[in-house]
């Protein structure tokens, strides 16, 4: 697909490309192919590259001194590159343990949208989940693909402390917490996988573009991939490696 | 080493921050006022990118347990060594037992401290700089040991040749960019906007400055896009956020304006209370 983007000097060292400002998942392969050829064409230089639904920021680690050829270069780079798909992804299956003990906000969900929790958690565990990109806290995933019968408003009253690897429901989205932290979506279950650890590198072993899955297991799989977790024996492997 | 014997309000280590985790949702961290915190390195020939330690508003007290240089640049805190006062801006040297105090701010608001070679704190992600939950501690607290390297030949003074551009403490105008959403605002709203009489509010720290009084506006929010430094945000409810080093890489409210690097610096020497005024900045 060609889109026509907009190119905006956002500060004296970043560029600003942007696609239409929809969620959705042919512009997310677009601007994943872009920005690949971007950090293709950069590697020898120190440039960061992010992306979110439906932009591109550029840092580079100096100022720009002509912005105008700066975005001739990428336009020339953009054209060159959109009609070859080119970036991998992978999928993943994180395990999820959903009960009332790990999901405090399970029955109240349940109850609010009429369904029955084994409903619910089939509902939430057979999609597959697009991953836009990472960000609000380090690891923290931006998922597309929540069925539409599984969408409420985040809570009136934010809970203070929601654990870490505390799978939600906030809105029309669904994550992971991947640290303690204050959060207002509805809690339904944990997953004991470590979305980040800073002191390995890279610190997030998912990438913006890859596909997730949510997979049911009782509490004494919790229990026993925690502790394989702890005593670092257990590394999650993709299902799928797309390239 | 050094002893921290008070720690002061907020201190941190700091250096220019995580390049290239953003992706991983990690903020970009690093000194507030990058011009002083790089001057300080410079006066000790440093890299730029070497830790320092970087104080708000109430400065603290350290007792050095190696010889080495120092230098002070930023805020002033009245620092004083083994109960002399001491100038900032300029090199010198401690020896075993020295004690260097700083008090309450009475220029700007942070204040950086270089060692010579830099603190020896632990890389996280290729920076020392201090954020929780990346680095185990947020702040530095009173009894902890900071490394450094001993150094204890002459410093040959001919190094220093730059001076200390002190306007980075008293500048009152933020040099700004339009923001990527700029546009969504009316001629009217632009013109109020980029004259309006800015106040520092309580909510100001190393993630976000908010500026008062209220803007009011009709935006809804938008589609979650990235930031960085020196963002302005504009909430519904009117609220005027200057995102700092520590900020989010992500953000749903419209970018409206977007401040200079150097802006970033001098916002970061102020404190509840002060007046900014904002001026455009032609690209």
């Amino acid at each position: 697909m060609d889109y026509s983007l907009k190119y905006f000097q956002y500060n004296e060292h970043s560029i600003l490309i942007e696609w239409p400002a929809i969620i959705d998942e042919n512009i997310l392969k677009s601007i994943l192919n872009f920005k690949n050829s971007i950090q293709k064409k950069y590697i020898k230089q120190k440039v960061e590259v992010i992306n979110s639904y439906n932009s591109i920021l550029i840092i580079y680690n100096f100022t720009i001194d002509s912005v105008n050829d700066k975005f001739l270069e990428l336009k020339s780079l953009y054209e060159a590159q959109k009609s070859i798909l080119d970036f991998q992804s992978s999928i993943w299956e994180i395990p999820v343990c959903y009960n009332r003990k790990f999901g405090e906000d399970l029955d109240g969900f349940s109850k609010e949208k009429g369904l029955e929790i084994p409903e619910l958690i089939k509902l939430h565990s057979e999609q597959i989940y697009t991953v836009f990109f990472i960000g609000f806290l380090p690891g923290f995933l931006y998922l597309g693909g929540l069925y539409n019968k599984l969408h409420l408003d985040r809570k009136a009253t934010p809970n203070l402390n929601v654990k870490k690897g505390s799978v939600a429901i906030g809105g029309q989205q669904t994550g992971i917490y991947p640290q303690d932290s204050p959060g207002g979506w509805h809690i339904i279950g944990r997953t004991p996988i470590e979305l980040f650890n800073a002191n390995v590198n890279p610190p997030c072993f998912i990438e913006s573009g890859d596909k997730i899955k949510f997979k049911p297991i009782d509490k004494s799989e919790y229990i026993d991939i925690n502790e394989r977790i702890t005593k670092s024996s257990f590394q999650l492997k993709p299902v799928k490696k797309n390239v | 080493m050094f002893k921290v014997l008070k720690s002061g309000f907020y201190s941190t280590i700091q250096d220019n921050g995580r390049f290239g985790y953003r992706k991983y949702g990690v903020p970009i961290s690093g000194a507030m006022d990058l011009y002083s915190s790089q001057f300080a390195n410079a006066l000790l020939g440093n890299k730029n990118d070497a830790a320092v330690l970087e104080m708000t508003m109430l400065g603290g007290a350290f007792q050095f347990s190696k010889p080495s240089l120092i230098a002070i640049s930023g805020a002033y805190m009245n620092p004083k060594l083994n109960e002399k006062v001491i100038r900032q801006n300029t090199v010198f040297k401690v020896k075993t037992s020295d004690i260097l105090r700083f008090g309450q701010v009475t220029k700007g608001f942070r204040t950086y401290m270089a060692v010579k070679g830099g603190l020896k704190s632990d890389f996280v992600l290729e920076s020392r700089s201090q954020y929780s939950p990346i680095t185990k501690f947020r702040s530095i607290s009173k009894g902890d040991i900071l490394n450094y390297n001993d150094y204890d030949n002459e410093f040959i003074e001919s190094n220093v040749s730059v001076k200390y551009n002190a306007s980075i403490l008293s500048d009152k105008t933020l040099e700004v960019y339009t923001g990527a959403e700029f546009n969504l605002l009316s001629n009217n709203q632009k013109e109020l906007l980029l004259n309006m009489e800015l106040r520092v509010s309580k909510q100001n720290n190393r993630m976000a400055y908010q500026l008062e009084p209220l803007f009011s506006n009709a935006f809804a929010p938008m589609i979650t896009s990235p930031v960085l430094p020196g963002t302005v945000q504009l909430t519904p409810k009117g609220n005027l956020i200057v995102l700092m080093r520590d900020c989010q890489t992500t953000g749903g409210y419209p970018r409206v304006l977007q401040l200079t690097e150097r802006a970033i610096n001098i916002l970061s020497q102020k404190t509840t209370g002060n007046t900014l005024k904002i001026r455009l900045k032609d690209r």
